[in-house]
């Protein structure tokens, strides 16, 4: 195996997406909206395309916004047809993000014969090229995707710690939050707002469906070790960076045992993320499958009056 | 642009290239349209988009399995082997994450959907490399490849469809009551365990065979869109059931259809952009549960309560300056009427337009207000209801008299004849007769 500065940039991004990811990912988990994750990468699609149709360029700025947009109209249609037609949320977030990711394929297959927008991109992403991409700070290369996360992270990070205790306590307890006079529904919107933005800059990179692993999976992992916010919040930090570095690594090495060549990392970092859950899912101290077995062997429950008058 | 001829031919089926795909999708939008009410009534839409999303790696290895045993790896049948056992694995991940962690179903499927995706991915990337066979049409799963489809294609999809419609209407009995309730269902010796398993198995087999035809991301809406429009059609199971196959099925046959006719337009896109159309008509105007209905409805009972409570108010005025005799209908100024109730000033006057409007006011100087004649009666007959609700509700409620004129107030409105006429019955005797006088004169007998 040889490590290039293209595989430690590649991490780096990979590392900073993830970071950027975890933290809004925390919430959306906590409030059990992890699912609106998944339909706002799906329906940023529409929003990439009429941006580009629009523009005529591959430019960020236009792209950003459009995509953002898309994200925000998801939320807000999920709500109203919540709200007025009386339909289950889950219903509501599939309808939604299955119109708007047709209407986006509809507009990208119009529009292929000159333009080079591929929906596969968007899917998968192109981790691998990112480094290829480079924007000279202060005499140093750095990826353009590197910056663009890293800027996202800092975004996502500002706004938590200014909000922090606000969406704290709108995130347990939305109605108290309504009383107290912090709207829930404003911040509801803050948090899709940058849950789009967030999705917008790490699919480029990583793909749209790999952002929700990075999104979902470091927060449940965290809440499988702990159930206070800030620890949660750290640990699905941890989480995410480490899910990043093993799961490029795991790209360079894991398909030579099966003898095929390479494969994309950000696959590779969705399987990392998932098989780092999975440790903390059998082995968490507190909730772990491992720890609740033994704890049960150690100290057998006490046989109650009602069991003992039934044998 | 296609001329006449041509989208009657697609449409009726006649086009030989057409005919299959049109049919499948159909098919397949009936057996979705099936499955997905009972996934929609047990609020588990998006497992179907969990499960969709797991199906990939299971395609991809199947291929690579496929290969190397000296296949082509192409076979339709053994690709949607895998789809089907990786969907399985996907779910049982779901349902061991729900039962052995605290996280919650969200987490759960977002978890399943996101990390067997990607598994999905790296091992696509992988198997495209295996030299010798080439992997590029595995990718037509994700976005689906409706104009690839041969006559045994077409025989997979359309038996599998077949089968999961008829195994969902014959234990329509059994779904329905694991759906509504399935503590009770439980209770009463129901195999819930097994019944659920059937279900997801439905879906399965419903998602598995979409893949082919409209991608692993579209099938969902195969899934949601048709029982959601249905639900706003009906409040019984059994029309919701009819009406979700035929929103898939005419979904599917003019989606299908309209990507025949125009070149570049993809199959699955159009399915769920007409799917949507039909949703967004049933959300607005379907006269059960439908937005616009809705609010009509709301509207009349609005004006129905604000007429109620000022024709009530109005009689409590002239009664009180009746002061204990016989309460004659007299004027009463505007502001003895705005202090009866708290709406603004604004409020009570649109109300009183309206009033004017239905002859309940006569017309007099401004400032003074008197009612009319019907309108007068009218009003006895509303605040004499509201009267034997209150007693009703002290009698046989126990609410408290300090209380009872506010409860009165809030469920007076949407009282019928009916309930009017058994609330007198109940209550003979507690009121004082407000019943017109007898006639003074003898009525000629209907026989003379």
């Amino acid at each position: 195996m040889n490590w290039t500065s293209f595989d430690t940039w590649i991490v780096v991004v990979g590392a900073l997406c993830a970071l950027a990811c975890a933290l809004p990912g925390c919430f959306l988990v906590l409030r059990k909206m992890s699912m609106m994750g998944d339909a706002i990468s799906h329906a940023v699609l529409p929003g990439l395309a009429i941006a580009f149709l629009v523009t005529g360029t591959r430019a960020s700025v236009p792209m950003f916004l459009g995509a953002a947009i898309a994200g925000l109209l998801t939320a807000l249609f999920t709500q109203w047809i919540m709200r007025f037609g009386n339909v289950d949320r889950g219903a509501a977030m599939g309808i939604v993000f299955t119109t708007l990711f047709a209407v986006g394929l509809l507009l990208i297959r119009r529009a292929a014969d000159h333009v080079d927008l591929d929906p596969g991109c968007v899917l998968y992403g192109a981790i691998e090229l990112t480094p290829l991409d480079t924007v000279s700070v202060g005499g140093l290369d750095i990826p353009r995707a590197a910056l663009v996360n890293g800027g996202v992270l800092l975004a996502n990070l500002l706004v938590l710690t200014l909000l922090y205790k606000e969406l704290k306590l709108s995130s347990f307890d939305p109605d108290l939050a309504d009383t107290l006079g912090y709207s829930s529904q404003f911040l509801h919107y803050l948090l899709m707002t940058l849950v789009a933005v967030t999705t917008v800059a790490a699919f480029e990179s990583v793909g749209s469906i790999i952002v929700i692993a990075m999104l979902i999976v470091p927060p449940a992992t965290a809440l499988l070790l702990t159930h206070r916010l800030l620890p949660m919040l750290l640990l699905s930090a941890a989480a995410a960076v480490l899910a990043a570095v093993t799961g490029h690594l795991g790209a360079i090495v894991v398909p030579r045992w099966f003898g095929f060549e390479s494969t994309t990392s950000s696959g590779m970092i969705a399987l990392a993320s998932g098989l780092i859950f999975l440790l903390a899912w059998l082995f968490s101290p507190s909730q772990g499958i491992v720890a609740r077995r033994f704890r049960r062997a150690l100290d057998p429950p006490p046989l109650s009056n009602t069991e003992t008058e039934t044998t | 642009m296609p001329d006449f001829s041509d989208i009657f031919e697609v449409l009726l089926l006649q086009n030989y290239n057409t005919r299959l795909v049109v049919l499948s999708t159909t098919l397949l939008g009936i057996a979705a349209g099936l499955v997905g009410s009972f996934l929609l009534l047990r609020k588990r839409s998006l497992m179907g988009d969990a499960l969709s999303h797991a199906t990939l790696p299971g395609i991809a290895i199947a291929f690579a399995v496929m290969v190397s045993f000296g296949g082509e790896g192409k076979s339709l049948p053994a690709l949607l082997l895998g789809a089907t056992i990786s969907g399985v694995a996907g779910i049982a991940t779901m349902l061991l994450i729900r039962n052995t962690t605290k996280l919650r179903d969200d987490v759960a499927m977002g978890f399943v959907l996101s990390v067997f995706f990607g598994v999905g991915v790296a091992s696509l990337r992988m198997v495209q490399d295996i030299p010798g066979a080439s992997a590029a049409g595995l990718e037509s799963f994700i976005y689906g490849k409706t104009a690839a489809m041969v006559a045994s294609d077409f025989l997979l999809i359309a038996l599998v469809a077949g089968a999961a419609s008829l195994l969902s209407l014959l234990f329509l009995k059994e779904f329905l009551i694991l759906c509504f309730d399935d503590g009770y269902a439980a209770s009463q010796g129901w195999p819930t365990l097994f019944l659920d398993i059937l279900l997801l198995g439905l879906v399965t087999a419903v998602t598995v065979i979409g893949l082919q035809a409209v991608g692993l991301i579209l099938v969902i809406a195969f899934l949601i869109t048709p029982p959601t429009a249905a639900r706003f059609w009906t409040q019984r199971l059994l029309p919701m059931l009819l009406i979700s196959a035929f929103i898939g099925g005419v979904s599917g046959w003019l989606g299908a259809s309209l990507s025949a006719l125009t070149p570049q337009l993809p199959a699955g896109a159009v399915i769920v952009l007409v799917a949507a159309v039909l949703f967004l008509v049933s959300l607005f105007f379907a006269p059960e549960r439908g937005v616009l209905p809705r609010f009509l409805n709301q509207a009349a009972l609005r004006r129905k309560e604000d007429r109620q409570h000022f024709l009530r108010a109005a009689y409590e005025i002239v009664e009180e300056q009746a002061s204990g005799g016989s309460v004659a209908n007299r004027s009463f100024p505007f502001e003895a009427l705005l202090a009866k109730r708290s709406w603004s000033p604004h409020q009570l006057r649109r109300i009183l337009r309206v009033a004017r409007r239905e002859d309940h006011l006569e017309p007099t100087p401004p400032g003074r207000l008197r009612l009319s004649e019907p309108g007068f009666g009218e009003a006895a007959r509303v605040t004499r209801n509201h009267r034997l609700w209150e007693t009703y509700l002290i009698q046989y409620a126990d609410v408290a008299p300090s209380h009872v004129d506010r409860d009165a107030d809030m469920v007076e409105h949407i009282l019928g004849a009916e309930l009017v006429r058994e609330l007198e019955a109940k209550l003979v005797g507690a009121l004082p007769d407000l019943s017109v006088p007898p006639s003074p004169h003898p009525f000629p007998s209907p026989s003379a």
